[in-house]
């Protein structure tokens, strides 16, 4: 099976420290592949090459197949490649139903016309509605995102991505500032879309990971130093040793 | 051969003084993130006021203080009272507002000096020219003002590298925050740059009288080719405001001196001459242009 | 909607009833500063477009605007001299050809404008889009046979068929349908599937990215957009004045359209117009008491920047949140 997403060799210096050190993995079909490790370790980095936000000094980038190496960010998009941010970027002074229906809007496409009335395309706003009703921001539809608390801005951000129908999903650090209950709601979120989009998820909340990863790798220093099932890692001692030694302590 | 000489020295006297107003520019808008459009204002103002004092007290030296004093003075007020508000604005509040600026600077000249140009009186020393090449005699005042630009560009080196205060004005050109984080008054940090900047462009000014008109708009005239040489050079670099200062006076000159000949050489002449005219003032926009869209952010740039 | 578009009607009604107010209270000027106001709306609105709606901070949006007066006073010249532009184009004095003209000029500069300037943004793309402006009016202020600094005499408006162009209020009621006929399409285009992501980009052009915008492109048909907009105006301007000058082009003739953004509140479709209203009824007026009313100008300005809390360029984003 050919992988949804796969990385050779990659090579990302600034100067002269190298963040991204010979970096392979893959994301096969269905599978949910978390990538964790230290702080430090170059996780923003990789995620931020693979988007196309920043350039690879060496090594490729394969999208179902095709090299997407050198193309800029909006292409990849196009290729079927979705992303949250970390930090949310969201359209501040519009509406929860406006941002979701900007996605949709975006993945269409017929963007170029210049008379028709946006309110009125019916296909956007109707499956923006019915994407919204199954999720508890349907009660806040109309308020502006930038009154919206963090938990409820991830779980947008995460809809839309969902509402772009990608290939593969990229999740940076989802959890990230989440308290209990809100994480338990991500993770249910996450959970039910499980074996339809292929994702990597990139996290530190290993209560998450372990929830939810079906193969785990780990990035110290840019490298990886362990890849596999959650048996394999919990009993690796490196990664022990480099990351969830840490954690114990 | 000796034209070309001359030429030259005339692009590198150009130079010099958009490397003065250039220098003060990239300052301002690399340590506090302003655009400041009013600058040439201040470059107005010395010139005005120097010229005036020189006129009334019949002496060039005693117009140069005076000039330069009251500029900085005008500086520091325009920053304690305007430009501070800018700081944390989006560049189109400081381009709004320092348009304003100009515009209200502007009249309030001719409210005080009236509208018709100032002529100023060179001192004896400096009336009459030098032979610094066989065949050419070059006139000493302007001798005088490239050896002014010179020392204050070895001047502000000096300062920007080897003392305290140019520290902290080159670790502001890199991170405004960091230079905050380490405790150093920020606010008084800014008018200092912002009155040095303001010096600067008197200096310009005062030194510009002589040779340029000293009219209400000279200010608007010389703060585009100001805008290119820091953008050329790169926001927050002194030293991209020297080279690119210098380079585009003497390409600006050049190609205001020659390229009308060149074109009648094909053309009619009151043609040529326009469309020649025409073409040099362009030339500098071309350049940066082209800067641009190889280094997008200037030949220097300082910082992230 | 409803009320809106009532009070739109009433407007437009006494526009069209300006001339017979001017001949009733003697005040013949009144025909001209309408009609000047209305052009500079157009300018202003273009400007607006990508400026308030798309978060571009163009200082060489006058450019497009002297582009589009200098095609209607280029074909007046070829026209009067009975030569041809170029040598193949001839002269035309018909204002059905030199509008659209006019306007397929100017988006064609803006077209070659945007496409290098797009590609900085921030401050470098504030100057280069000035740059360009400059290079504009240096170009025409080099070329003598179209009148160089002085420009070019207009002497007679253009030519519509069964109109007679020479009336000053047949040539206004023209000016008010093209400007009816404008604002319709602005708000249209406002409210089309390409403004909301143009919109868009102006909030977050991280997120448009991330959604597969290539907003390049979509800011480079922006831009033309405005530049066409622009080059009417000023194809309308030069009918009006029948004077076209490099003075349209000049870098502080985009600031005073910048001028008229603001003052009328970003973000609307009315509001350019009714900056442009402001700005040229503040000119008159106080230009009536003081010759020093460039002072005066500078001072409002100032106040009003300083005044709106988190910057116009917050102002913008709020109203943009309303849409």
């Amino acid at each position: 099976m050919t992988p949804v997403l796969e990385i050779l060799n990659l090579v990302k210096s600034f100067g002269g420290l190298v963040a991204t050190d010979h970096v392979s993995l893959d994301v096969r079909p269905g599978e949910i592949h978390a990538l964790i490790g230290p702080n430090g370790a170059g996780k923003s980095t990789l995620i931020n090459q693979i988007c196309g936000e920043l350039q690879p000094n060496s090594g490729t980038i394969h999208l179902a197949g095709r090299d997407v190496t050198r193309l800029p960010a909006s292409a990849r998009v196009a290729l079927g490649l979705g992303r949250t941010f970390q930090i949310t970027s969201l359209l501040e002074d519009w509406s929860v139903r406006q941002n979701l229906g900007l996605a949709i809007q975006a993945r269409e496409g017929g963007n170029m016309r210049i008379f028709d009335r946006v309110t009125r395309r019916a296909d956007i706003w109707d499956e923006a509605d019915a994407l919204l009703r199954e999720t508890p921001l349907s009660a806040r539809f109309d308020h502006r995102v930038a009154d919206l608390a963090h938990g409820e801005k991830k779980q947008l951000e995460l809809l839309m991505a969902m509402a772009m129908q990608p290939r593969i999903l990229l999740l940076d650090e989802p959890m990230a500032g989440l308290g209990h209950a809100e994480s338990q709601m991500m993770i249910e979120a996450l959970q039910s879309s499980r074996g339809q989009i292929p994702m990597l998820l990139v996290e530190h909340d290993m209560e998450a990971v372990f929830a939810l990863a079906d193969r785990i790798s780990v990035l110290v220093y840019g490298r990886v130093i362990a890849s596999g099932t959650a048996e394999d890692i919990r009993a690796n001692a490196e990664v022990r040793e480099a990351y969830l030694g840490e954690e114990d302590a | 051969m000796v034209l070309i000489v001359e030429q030259l020295l005339n692009g590198l006297q150009y130079g010099v003084t958009l490397f003065l107003l250039a220098a003060g520019l990239t300052l301002i808008f690399g340590i506090m993130g302003v655009i400041n459009l009013a600058h040439g204002a201040l470059y107005m103002i010395g010139a005005f006021v120097g010229t005036w004092v020189a006129l009334q007290s019949g002496s060039f030296w005693i117009g140069l203080p005076v000039g330069l004093a009251v500029t900085a003075a005008v500086g520091v007020a325009m920053e304690v009272g305007i430009i501070r508000r800018l700081y944390a604005r989006d560049h189109l509040d400081q381009v709004l507002a320092t348009f304003a600026l100009i515009l209200i600077f502007n009249e309030a000249m001719v409210l005080i000096f009236g509208r018709r140009p100032l002529r100023t009186n060179l001192p004896e020393i400096f009336s009459g020219s030098v032979e610094i090449m066989p065949g050419l005699p070059y006139p000493i005042y302007r001798l005088f003002v490239i050896v002014v630009g010179l020392l204050v560009a070895l001047g502000l080196y000096i300062l920007i590298n080897k003392t305290r205060v140019g520290m902290l004005v080159r670790a502001g050109a890199t991170n405004r925050a960091m230079v905050q984080a380490l405790g150093v008054d920020i606010g008084r940090l800014y008018t200092v740059v912002f009155a040095l900047g303001a010096l600067l462009a008197g200096l310009a000014g005062i030194m510009a009288s002589p040779i340029v008109s000293v009219q209400v708009g000279m200010g608007e005239e010389i703060i585009l080719a100001t805008f290119v040489v820091v953008v050329i050079g790169g926001v927050g670099s002194v030293k991209g405001a020297f080279i690119a200062g210098l380079l585009l006076g003497m390409i600006d000159t050049m190609l205001r001196a020659f390229l009308p000949r060149v074109l009648a050489g094909f053309m009619d002449g009151s043609d040529a001459q326009a469309l020649g005219s025409g073409v040099s003032s362009m030339g500098i926009y071309l350049m940066m242009a082209l800067v641009l869209l190889i280094r997008p952010r200037g030949l220097f740039a300082a910082g992230a | 909607m409803r009320k809106e578009n009532i009070g739109l009607v009433v407007l437009l009604l006494l526009l069209i009833a300006v001339p017979f107010i001017a001949e009733m209270t003697g005040q013949l000027s009144l025909i001209r500063l309408v009609g000047q106001i209305l052009i500079f709306g157009i300018a202003a609105s273009s400007l607006n477009f990508i400026l308030g709606y798309g978060g571009m901070i163009s200082f060489g949006h006058a450019a497009f605007f002297g582009v589009g007066g200098y095609v209607v006073g280029v074909m007046y010249h070829h026209f009067d001299q009975g030569t041809a532009f170029l040598g193949i184009i001839p002269g035309t004095d018909q204002m059905l050809v030199t509008l659209p003209l006019a306007i397929v000029v100017a988006g064609l500069a803006a077209a070659l404008v945007g496409a290098l300037s797009l590609r900085t943004s921030g401050v470098q793309f504030i100057m280069i889009t000035l740059a360009f402006a400059q290079m504009f009016f240096f170009l025409v202020v080099s070329l003598k046979t179209y009148g160089g600094e002085d420009g070019i005499m207009v002497r007679r408006t253009n030519d519509l068929p069964f109109l007679n162009m020479r009336d000053k209020a047949t040539l206004y009621w023209v000016i008010v349908c093209v400007t009816a006929v404008y604002f319709l399409a602005m708000r249209r285009l406002v409210h089309s599937s390409f403004g909301a992501i143009i919109a868009g980009i102006r909030q977050n052009e991280r997120r448009m990215a991330a959604l597969g915008i290539s907003t390049y492109r979509y800011k480079l048909v922006a831009f033309v957009l405005s530049g066409m907009g622009a080059g009417l105006a000023g194809a309308l301007m030069v009918n009006f004045l029948r004077f076209a000058s490099p003075d349209m082009m000049h870098w502080t003739r985009s600031g005073e359209l910048m001028i008229m953004v603001i003052l009328g509140g970003v973000g609307t479709v009315i509001g350019p117009f009714i900056g442009a209203a402001a700005l040229v009824a503040l000119e008159t007026n106080i230009a009536r008491w003081t010759e020093h009313w460039h002072l005066y100008i500078g001072l409002i300005l100032l106040v009003v920047v300083l005044a709106t809390k988190g910057g116009i360029l917050g102002l913008i984003r709020k109203v943009g949140g309303r849409k």
